[in-house]
C-alpha cells in the first residue's frame, strides 16, 4: 500500500534546518519543524530542540529515531551524572556523553546533532556534532539539508558578541530563509535561549515569517541585514 | 528494556545479517512469503474531556481482503488504547507484550499506568528491531497528567500531536482533519469528526474499507464502540440462497473387504527363564 505520494514505510527523517549560535551571555538555538517520511510530512510542528538539563538543549536532526534515541540515552545519563557530581553538569559533558554514542555506533546512527547550553565555568557554548561523531567547539554552527542555504548568509552576518536580541533575531531570519529555499524544512520556527537565568522558549508562527524574497524589506547596505524588523515571537 | 540499568547495550544485540540476506534475494527475484498487512486507516484526536481514536477494519493480505471486519484498537491498560497499522502479526504481538509489561508494572508500583510509559516501552522494542517489526501505533490514553496522543513510526520514533493519522489512508484522514480540527471539542463533534476521517480513509484508500471502530477514554471511563458505523453492508443477496442440498442419493451398495481376516490361536505356555 505504498503510494505514489511518498513511501510511507520510509524511516522518519527530518529534513531540517538547525541552528546554534553563542552571544554575550548564552546560547540561541534554533530549528523548523518539519518531520517528513519520504514525500509526506508527518508532522508540521514537531519539536526538535529536546531537553537535555535545566541548562542543556539539543538540536536534533537526520533520523526522528536515532536522534531521539540519543537524545533520551544522553539525558538518563546526564541525570545521573549531576546526581552524582552535585551539581549541573557541564555543556562539555553533555556533547561528550552524545559524541560517544554517535561515534562507537556510527555504523547503525544517521544523525547530526547540535547541543548548546550555559554552565558557571564556561559561560554560553555551543558543540556541533555531525554524522560520524565528531565534536567540535564552535562560536556559531549550523545543521541539516537546510543548512546548504545558510553558510554564505552566516559569513556575512555572522559577529563576535552580539547581544541577546541581535542572536534571536539573526535565528529566526537564518531558519525562515533556509525555509523558504529547502523543500524538507518547513512550518514553524522555534528558539531557546539559554544563559544563566535558564532556557526560554519562543515559538514564531509559519505567517509572521517572510519567505519570497519579495516580501523580504529592501536593504540599503549588505550588512545591514538585522537592521530589518523581526517578526514578534510567542513565548513559553 | 530491562537492561538500561546505567549501561549502553554491548556490540551484541540483534543480528540483522539474515536481514540483508532476504533482501538479497528479494533482489535475485524470490518471491517473499506474503503476510498479512492492516492497510488502513487509524486516527486519533484530543477533544475536551480526553483522547478518541479510529480504525477501519479491513485486513489485507496483497491484493485480497482476508479480514472484513478485524479489530484494530488494540488493549494496552484500562485508561490507554492503541491503533496499530502495519503487519498485522506485528502490531498483535507488540501491542500485547507492552499490554502485558504495563500490567506487572501497575502491580509493581500500584498505580494507573501513565501513557508516557507505554510510549517508550514501544518505541525501545521498535528501535532495538531497526523498522524491520512494521508497526506504525497510534498511542491515547488519559492519566493522571491529563489526556495524551502520540504517534509511533516503525523505526522508534514518536510523534505527540493532538491530532494523528497513520497507516495508507492517512492522506485522506489527514485531510479531513487539518480542515475540521479545532481545540476544545466536545464528544460528540469528536466522535462524528473521527468518523468522517476514517470514513474519508474508508472510501478513498484501497488498503481502507469495511467499517468504522472508535475508542472514546476519558477520566476514568472508556468506550470502544466496536463497528460504531457500518457504512459497507451486503446489499445483494442472492435469492436462491448459498446452501446446497445435504443428502445425496445413495444409488448402490457393494463392502469389499481389502483382506482376510486371520487369526493365530497359540496354545502356547508362558515364558519361562
Amino acid at each position: 500500500m505504498d503510494m505514489s505520494s511518498g513511501d510511507l514505510n520510509a524511516p522518519h527523517s527530518m529534513g531540517t534546518t538547525i541552528i546554534g549560535v553563542t552571544y554575550n551571555g548564552g546560547v540561541v538555538l534554533g530549528a523548523d519543524s518539519r518531520t517528513s517520511t519520504g514525500m509526506y510530512v508527518a508532522n508540521r510542528a514537531s519539536d526538535k530542540i529536546t531537553q537535555l538539563t535545566d541548562n542543556v538543549y539539543i538540536c536534533r536532526s537526520g533520523s526522528a529515531a536515532d536522534s531521539q534515541i540519543v537524545s533520551d540515552y544522553v539525558r538518563y545519563f546526564l541525570h545521573q551524572h549531576t546526581i552524582q557530581l552535585g551539581q549541573p553538569s557541564t555543556v562539555k559533558v553533555a556533547a561528550n556523553l552524545v559524541r560517544l554514542l554517535s561515534y562507537n555506533n556510527k555504523n547503525s546512527l544517521q544523525t547530526g546533532l547540535i547541543v548548546g547550553g550555559w554552565d558557571k565555568y564556561e559561560g554560553g557554548k555551543i558543540y556541533g556534532i555531525p554524522l560520524g561523531g565528531t565534536v567540535l567547539e564552535l562560536p556559531f554552527t549550523i545543521g541539516g539539508s537546510g543548512s546548504s542555504y545558510l553558510y554564505g548568509f552566516f559569513d556575512q552576518v555572522w559577529k563576535e558578541g552580539m547581544t541577546q536580541e541581535e542572536a534571536e533575531k539573526l535565528v529566526v531570519k537564518a531558519v525562515s530563509l533556509a525555509i523558504a529555499r529547502d523543500g524538507a524544512s518547513g512550518g514553524v520556527v522555534r528558539t531557546v535561549t539559554i544563559d544563566k537565568d535558564g532556557a526560554t522558549r519562543k515559538f514564531y508562527p509559519s505567517e509572521t515569517l517572510p519567505l519570497w524574497h519579495e516580501e523580504l524589506e529592501p536593504q540599503e547596505s549588505l550588512l545591514d541585514i538585522l537592521s530589518t524588523a523581526s517578526p514578534e515571537p510567542m513565548i513559553s | 528494556m530491562s537492561e538500561l540499568a546505567g549501561t549502553i547495550p554491548g556490540k551484541g544485540g540483534f543480528s540483522f545479517d539474515l536481514c540483508r540476506r532476504n533482501d538479497m534475494l528479494v533482489s535475485k527475484g524470490l518471491k517473499p512469503p506474503s503476510f498479512l498487512k492492516t492497510g488502513t486507516t487509524i486516527v486519533g484526536l484530543i477533544f475536551q474531556d480526553g483522547v478518541i481514536l479510529g480504525a477501519d477494519t479491513r485486513a489485507t493480505e496483497g491484493p485480497i481482503v482476508a479480514d472484513k471486519n478485524c479489530e484494530k484498537i488494540h488493549y494496552m491498560a484500562p485508561n490507554i488504547y492503541c491503533c496499530g497499522a502495519g503487519t498485522a502479526a506485528d502490531t498483535e504481538a507488540v501491542t500485547d507484550m507492552v499490554s502485558s509489561q504495563l500490567k506487572l508494572h501497575r502491580y509493581h508500583t500500584g498505580r494507573e499506568s501513565r501513557v508516557v510509559t507505554a510510549l517508550t516501552l514501544l518505541k525501545s522494542h521498535l528501535f532495538s528491531y531497526q523498522g524491520h517489526v512494521s508497526a506504525a501505533l497510534v498511542l491515547g490514553g488519559v492519566d493522571v497528567t491529563g489526556p495524551h496522543l502520540h504517534t509511533i513510526y516503525p523505526h522508534g520514533s514518536t510523534d505527540t500531536l493532538p491530532f494523528a493519522t497513520m497507516g495508507s489512508g492517512s492522506l485522506a484522514a489527514m485531510a479531513i482533519f487539518e480542515s475540521k480540527y479545532r481545540e476544545g471539542l466536545t464528544r460528540d463533534e469528536g466522535v462524528k469528526l473521527v468518523a468522517e476521517a476514517i470514513c474519508s480513509g474508508i472510501f478513498n484508500d484501497l488498503g481502507s474499507g469495511s467499517n468504522v471502530d472508535i475508542c472514546v477514554i476519558t477520566k476514568g471511563k472508556q468506550e470502544y464502540l466496536r463497528n460504531y458505523l457500518l457504512p459497507n453492508p451486503r446489499t445483494y443477496v442472492s435469492e436462491k440462497g448459498y446452501t446446497f442440498s445435504k443428502k445425496t442419493e445413495v444409488l448402490f451398495t457393494k463392502i469389499t473387504p481389502l483382506r482376510e481376516l486371520v487369526e493365530v490361536i497359540e496354545a502356547g505356555d508362558a515364558m519361562e527363564e
